[in-house]
């Protein structure tokens, strides 16, 4: 089996640098650093929303980007649900039209799972901007999964959620990865969440890795 | 006068209008998409080719098309041997109300473009939505009321456009007449109670038009308010 996720490229952009060379093997991945480190610009770097300047991404031993064999798959190809931090639900579309958006090249079984794993099925008709931020959240969520990944990134999906609020969606994060076999990349800076689900923790800071390892090693150093 | 009648110019001038608007709104969105979301090298000519013809004299562009498409020019020769007729037909008054409008199509509905966080299109993308789907179900849906608000004022513009109509198409009665050069051409003979019907006719035309775009531009779009989460 190839490992998960091979991350190895050096990406510019203006005067910051994002140098990564990892090869990791844990299905709950998460970036762990302060604002500014390049952890969401490696979630756009996997998605292929930025470009490296050179390097490697590979997925489970597919590889997305690759400068040496002039790999570059365009975002659609890619097979990455990604949620960013702003959720960006479709504002003009309800629920239900949100979720089957990438749809189409799951199958149908999954956006029922998708729905029934979140708790969701009753918000399916209602606008998107009636719904309250923990909602907006599994919903994105659930859109990412409808069109069934190989690789589910996350952006600070708990940040300015309340307490309450954070104890229901992190189990779900849990069951993303246990009940539907999807491997999940997961950006935080908050050192509690990630001893409570992270199995293994790359720290980031200044666009490099500067620790990597389980939550206890990593976070306590 | 049986064969020119002031409805019959009223209506005329309307539909060419309206015809033009529906020409100018392709053509006009897809400028606006290139001129906002692409970088290219001739950027900086094209939004200079687009926006000039609202600077220029309106005469002036008349009579650049007048030159192009005349019988005397390459490209006029050519229109004439596909038995095509341009100048001094409604296809010409088509043609100048959509060359009039144009710029205020593009530079409305690229603003609402430009409106457009590029982070719902990025979304898209990573959910299997290429190009083409991303613009229409992504792009338009979200910019939609800059393209309604650019549509009226090209027809509003189209409406009352007479500079360029004149040159490149004339004032034929029953061919080419439109409300406002039919006001020119009653007032240059002394037929004053007709020009003051037209004109009377063309405010309430105008009315029509500022009152239905200030309407839909009042109207809640349906979208709700990009709040902060979301844009």
């Amino acid at each position: 089996m190839p490992p998960i996720l091979k991350l190895d490229f050096t990406l510019t952009q203006g005067a910051f640098v994002l140098d990564v060379h990892e090869t990791i093997d844990a299905s709950l991945i998460a970036l762990f650093g302060p604002s500014g480190a390049g952890k969401t610009t490696m979630l756009d770097a996997i998605a292929g929303l930025r470009t490296p300047a050179r390097g490697e991404i590979v997925v489970a031993g597919r590889a997305l980007y690759s400068s040496a064999q002039r790999i570059d798959l365009p975002p659609r190809l890619r097979g990455i649900g990604y949620v960013p931090q702003d959720v960006v639900l479709f504002p003009h579309m309800n629920v239900r039209r949100n979720i089957m958006y990438g749809a189409s090249r799951g199958s149908r079984v999954s956006v029922e799972r998708a729905l029934a794993i979140l708790e969701i099925e009753a918000l399916v008709d209602r606008p998107v901007a009636s719904l309250s931020g923990g909602e907006r959240q599994r919903v994105a969520l659930a859109r990412a999964l409808a069109s069934s990944p190989d690789l589910l990134l996350l952006d600070e999906p708990l940040v300015g959620v309340d307490a309450a609020l954070r104890e229901r969606i992190l189990p779900y994060l849990s069951r993303v990865r246990d009940e539907l076999a999807v491997p999940v990349v997961y950006v935080t800076h908050d050192a509690a969440d990630l001893r409570r689900i992270a199995e293994w923790v790359l720290r980031v800071d200044a666009g490099s890795v500067r620790g990597r390892g389980t939550p206890e090693a990593v976070v306590s150093r | 006068m049986p064969d020119e009648s002031l409805l019959r110019i009223t209506v005329f001038t309307v539909l060419v209008a309206a015809a033009a608007t529906v020409v100018m709104l392709p053509i006009g969105v897809s400028l606006a998409w290139l001129l906002a979301r692409r970088r290219f090298r001739a950027k900086a000519l094209l939004d200079t080719l687009v926006t000039v013809p609202l600077v220029m004299p309106p005469v002036a562009t008349g009579l650049i098309l007048l030159r192009l498409l005349g019988a005397r020019s390459p490209l006029g020769r050519a229109l004439e041997m596909a038995g095509l007729e341009i100048v001094f037909t409604w296809k010409a008054v088509l043609l100048a109300m959509a060359v009039m409008g144009l710029p205020l199509v593009v530079r409305t509905v690229r603003a609402g473009l430009q409106q457009v966080p590029p982070r719902y299109e990025q979304i898209a993308e990573t959910l299997g939505a290429g190009p083409l789907r991303v613009f229409f179900t992504i792009t338009l849906p979200l910019a939609s009321r800059s393209v309604v608000a650019g549509a009226i004022l090209g027809f509003s513009r189209a409406l009352g456009e007479f500079g360029a109509t004149i040159m490149v198409a004339g004032s034929i009665p029953g061919r080419t007449r439109t409300l406002a050069s039919a006001i020119y051409a009653y007032t240059e003979t002394g037929r004053d109670a007709q020009a003051a019907t037209l004109v009377a006719i063309a405010i309430v035309v105008a009315f029509a038009a500022v009152w239905l775009s200030n309407h839909i531009a009042d109207r809640d779009s349906g979208l709700g308010p990009f709040d902060s989460r979301s844009a």
